[in-house]
């Protein structure tokens, strides 16, 4: 037997004894047992340090809200700092390790901090670190940041899985305590559908805790009751380890369940933890309350802690924090732990009530002090005695524990996650959630009530209503009970003590910060915060703020409700990143596209580029080839000299259908498509509603009313929303659909001189100028009916070339067959490389160009604005003299004065002789390459009146690489400008 | 911002498989309006406070544009139409 374990009690499995280590020595606990209650067990009450003191801390609490006792647990990938150990459930090999201590947790260099807190109080930051400037950055800042937080991250990958989910109920009980099972039972026996999520392991809140009987029963027999009958009902979902930890807009909640975080050995194929979002009509909230420390010297000691933690240890655990505690009671709820310890045979040191008629039906051995207050406890890393001052004199008493009963605060965070403020009452004592909430019904502890009786009662009642308002008829489980002892006037803090007296222990915030804060004119609870640090980090101030409130109002002389409390925000405790990522991680961070030719770019040797979600063939390299540029000359040299085959599927593609569709087209494009006969293409420019170019592509008119848009591979998905939106929110009169068919067709180019000779023998139809003339399209058969596709005669790269398009699961076979029909011919797979390459210089734009700030006339395109059509997207501000202006930067070709000199996209265009200056600067270079045609690098420009300044010299500055090239202005079109080869 | 739209079409839906576009309550102006009116459709917005008509798209669901009418202040969605159809109402009125 552990040296604190009682030898009977408890609800932890005595027969399977569980090994664990803390900072590498092993211990042993139970079944049942959380990291705390084992260290406890074990005679552990040391187990942090604190932020800024590094004084020695114990856990304070026995639960969610514990601020102290943060360790570290688990190895390599699986550290988790900062993890309560009073929630941390034990399992065998846990290995933890303590925090914010050097060299070690009992001899810490760090509490020399201690002796320096005179510098150190409420805003010693904004005070210190003033002088002298420069030390901020080099010295100050590093210091602050090393000292800052308590655990350490780990840098290595998290092995571990995780997944999201949602789910839908009628009822969302949080909490599985008295109130939350009460609720859960009527609801269940209603028909309702129930989820009820409760942090802990076991269900059952205070029940767990409490010996006594609930209306002749005893408590975990209740328990067990209910929790047998809401696992018979298949409409009830009890989600253990499963924390509520925001309420959203519209009833959404969001939970995080930790599934496998007390297991020794993690299954891979389970995750281990799961993040709902629940979907509930309506939620009782029956979250309870939580026990406030009292305010006094050295309240921080390890084996000081609140009473309904010690009664926890004792029954829940049977550990004892203490051979002869004393009990520091503002509340009757402490007599029924003196009793306990009695019980078990602990002689209590003392009951120290402040009250004067506090404890009017104690019957048990310990003295009662009335009138009385606990000024300071005393010791180093654990409890030796009190201070006691009664009747005006100081008494100092053995005692090696310390109960704090300091009142109860109801646990309202999530009543307050949708901007609602809590509201204070005086009869209560406490802050309550708001009313009228939507959605929300707040029940048993969390709405103040005492005894679990009355709670019991409370959460069936407010079930019963909350069914029938949802439309279910339901009866409540328990009936009424009265409420046993009422709040006692709250003790915000003990004045007249020695030691130093925390308000918020995770951040060591002590009276005295508050008191320095409100002098400092730093009163407001807001300003409070930040300024003491109050209620920041892992805790938020869970177990301290109401304390801190209450001093602060004590210090301004106002109630409670005047100073209010700062904003609640979701989470309600910490939740991991990776719960938040779910399955969102590396590969499966974002969806890999692969056109429909991706297995025959990969067999030709592709090297991939990634474009969006898409793997584009970016070049094939050959045996020899060393660099990208060699292979991408060669695909452009052999295209322009032979053929070569690009895979174009990624451009997106919209099949566009209805009787209107062609003015639907004429309305988007700025150019008209009413009139393009079938069996043409044409190239269209759709402008946004501002003026400016949005996008770009060419659309076939298949059939009368059907038509084959196609856009950039960028703007695939922004062109379909965008037509969708034009439809049915600006023109909903006109007949006309859409079907995204990107996916449906694998669509590739086969460029150059042969292209036709080629193609001729594998498409069935009569390819000769006169059948298939250019910008030509057509349905097509191939293999002799094998197969229909589309073909359309156009060109990126100004060849004479064609885009075949074949239903997707036929494209790399129609892909292969072409590589060998034109293997006699010479052909090749060419890439986008290539394919950019040749689109310069052939002077044809891309989003390069198409950047948001140019309009047609800016790229020479402004004779095919419509000047007939009465509307179009754009038309209207496309008129605004500023975009008609001739000085706006315009396309234009550039290329170097010699041959021998290059320059890169991005490059600015000044005038010959100009400084490199802002005012100076006439347009820059928006694509450039080294064309392997012309034997030099080339580039398109947009530049100031550019069309009006062919021939002239320009430099083109480079000022992140310090470059200067001598240019010239050209035309945009470097081969071929009378397209013969286009027309071949 | 709301955490379920229920689509006219497909009933309740996550936010998350809808994009937003912009103010609803804009039409857009006749071709031949005069420019002030075509700044005002394009560039100037209200930030209001309180009920907001906004374009939302089931870009993940069923692809059609609505009119969600939301509080901007309680987040409370008081209705969500079908774009086409409040066009359609607001041509008739």
């Amino acid at each position: 037997m552990t040296p604190f374990r009682l030898p009977a009690g408890g609800r932890i499995d005595r027969s399977h004894k569980i090994g664990f280590s803390f900072d590498g020595r092993a211990y042993y606990g139970h079944a049942g047992d959380t990291l705390a209650s084992a260290l406890l067990a074990n005679g552990v009450s040391l187990m942090a340090r604190s932020f800024k003191y590094h004084r020695p801390r114990g856990p304070v609490t026995a639960g969610a809200s514990e601020p102290n006792a943060l360790v570290t647990i688990g190895t390599g990938g699986r550290t988790e700092p900062n993890t309560r150990a009073t929630v941390a459930e034990l399992y065998e090999g846990l290995d933890a390790v303590s925090q914010n201590r050097w060299p070690s947790l009992s001899f810490d260099i760090g509490s020399v901090n201690s002796l320096l807190s005179p510098v150190l109080g409420a805003g010693f930051y904004y005070k210190t670190f003033m002088w002298p400037a420069a030390f901020w950055e080099k010295v100050y800042e590093p210091l602050i940041r090393k000292a800052a937080g308590l655990g350490r991250a780990t840098y290595e990958a998290d092995p571990d899985s995780y997944e999201k989910c949602w789910a839908h109920c009628d009822l969302l009980v949080i909490g599985g305590g008295a109130a939350g099972l009460s609720a859960a039972v009527t609801a269940a026996r209603a028909g309702a559908r129930v989820i009820v999520a409760d942090e802990q392991a076991e269900m059952g809140g205070w029940l767990l805790s409490e010996s006594g009987v609930i209306d002749g029963t005893l408590a975990a027999t209740v328990l067990a009751g209910l929790l047998f009958e809401l696992e018979g009902h298949p409409n009830v979902t009890l989600l253990s380890r499963s924390t509520v930890f925001g309420w959203y807009d519209d009833g959404v909640f969001g939970a995080v369940e930790r599934v496998q975080k007390h297991v020794p050995r993690i299954d891979a194929n389970r995750p281990v933890e799961r993040l709902w979002r629940i979907a509930a009509r309506h939620a009782i909230l029956a979250t309870g309350a939580e026990e406030r420390p009292l305010v006094f010297g050295g309240n921080d000691i390890p084996g000081v802690m609140t009473a309904s933690a010690m009664r926890t240890w004792l029954t829940r655990y049977g550990v004892a924090a203490g051979k002869n505690p004393a009990i520091f009671a503002n509340d009757d709820s402490a007599y029924a732990l003196a009793a306990d310890l009695e019980a078990a045979g602990m002689a209590v040191a003392a009951i120290v009530d402040p009250r004067a008629d506090g404890g009017r039906d104690w019957t048990g051995r310990a003295e009662v002090l009335r009138g009385a207050v606990v000024t300071d406890a005393h010791g180093g890393k654990a409890v030796e005695a009190i201070s006691v001052r009664v009747n005006g004199t100081l008494r100092k008493i053995a005692a090696d524990a310390l109960a704090m009963a300091g009142g109860f605060s109801p646990v309202i965070h999530l009543s307050c996650h949708r901007g609602a403020k809590p509201v204070w009452s005086e009869e209560k004592a406490a802050f309550l959630a708001p009313s009228g909430l939507d959605g929300l019904t707040v029940a048993g502890g969390a709405a103040a009530l005492r005894g679990l009786g009355a709670v019991m009662a409370d959460g069936a009642a407010k079930a019963a209503s909350v069914l029938a308002a949802i439309g279910f008829a339901g009866t409540p489980a328990f009936a009424s009970a009265p409420e046993e002892g009422g709040a006692a006037k709250p003790l915000w803090s003990v004045p007249g003590t020695k030691g130093k007296a925390f308000v918020d222990y995770q951040n060591d915030v002590h009276t005295k910060d508050l008191g320095l804060a409100v002098r400092e004119g730093y009163g407001h609870v807001e300003l409070a915060k930040r300024y003491t640090t109050n209620g920041m980090a892992t805790d938020q101030g869970k177990l301290g703020n109401v304390n801190a409130i209450g001093i602060l109002a004590e210090a301004r002389g106002v109630s409670p409700a005047e100073v209010g409390t700062t904003t609640f925000r979701p989470f309600y405790t910490p939740v991991s990143f990776g719960a938040l990522a779910g399955t969102s991680r590396g590969k499966h961070f974002q969806p890999v596209r692969q056109s429909p030719l991706h297995g025959w770019a990969k067999r030709n040797g592709a090297t991939f580029v990634e474009t969006g979600l898409w793997y584009r063939s970016a070049w094939f390299p050959r045996a020899g080839e060393t660099t990208w540029r060699e292979s991408v000359d060669r695909e452009v040299t052999t295209t322009r000299s032979a053929a070569g085959l690009c895979d174009v599927s990624t451009l997106g593609k919209i099949e566009i259908t209805g009787r209107d569709a062609a003015t639907f087209l004429d309305r988007v494009y700025c150019n008209g498509f009413a009139k393009l006969p079938v069996g043409k293409a044409r190239y269209g420019l759709m402008l946004r509603e501002d003026g400016f170019i949005y996008d770009d592509g060419t659309t076939s008119r298949l059939e009368e009313n059907r038509y084959f848009m196609t856009t950039t591979t960028a703007y695939a998905a922004g062109v379909m929303a965008h037509l969708e939106f034009c439809a049915q929110a600006l023109w909903p009169e006109l007949d006309v659909r859409f079907a995204s068919v990107t996916d449906e067709w694998a669509q590739m180019a086969i460029a150059g001189p042969k292209s036709r000779e080629i193609l001729s023998a594998i498409v069935d139809a009569d390819l000769s100028d006169a059948a298939m003339p250019f910008l030509g399209a057509k349905t097509v058969t191939l293999g002799g009916g094998a197969i229909e596709a589309r073909l359309f005669r156009i060109s990126f790269s100004g060849e004479l070339a064609y885009e075949l398009a074949v239903p997707a699961g036929y494209g790399e076979a129609v892909a292969d067959a072409i590589m060998e029909a034109g293997r006699v011919h010479g052909i090749c797979a060419y890439g986008v490389e290539a394919l950019a390459v040749m689109r310069i210089e052939k002077g044809h734009v891309t989003h390069n160009e198409i950047n948001g700030t140019v309009v047609p006339a800016d790229l020479g395109f402004g004779r095919m604005v419509s000047a007939t059509k009465a509307d179009f997207i754009g038309r209207a501000m496309l008129a605004r003299e500023g975009l008609t202006d001739l000085d706006r930067p315009r396309l234009v070709g550039v290329k170097p004065v010699d041959p021998k000199d290059g320059f890169r996209t991005g490059s600015h265009i000044l005038a010959e002789g100009a400084e490199a200056t802002l005012e100076n600067d006439q347009g820059y270079v928006s694509s450039s390459c080294y064309s392997p045609s012309l034997g030099h690098t080339i580039g398109l420009a947009l530049v100031k009146r550019g069309p009006e300044r062919l021939g002239e010299r320009v430099q083109i500055w480079n000022s992140l690489r310090g470059e200067f090239t001598m240019g010239v202005l050209t035309s945009p079109v470097f081969i071929d400008p009378d397209n013969a080869r286009l027309h071949g | 911002m709301a955490s379920l739209i229920t689509c006219p079409h497909c009933g309740p839906r996550p936010k998350e498989e809808f994009s937003i576009r912009s103010d609803a309550s804009l039409t857009r102006p006749a071709p031949d309006a005069d420019a002030e009116t075509w700044h005002a459709y394009v560039y100037l917005r209200d930030n209001s406070r309180g009920r907001h008509r906004e374009y939302w798209h089931h870009a993940a669901g069923c692809r059609r544009w609505l009119v969600v009418e939301r509080d901007t202040q309680t987040h409370v969605v008081h209705s969500v139409t079908d774009a086409a159809d409040a066009t359609r109402t607001r041509g008739a009125a």
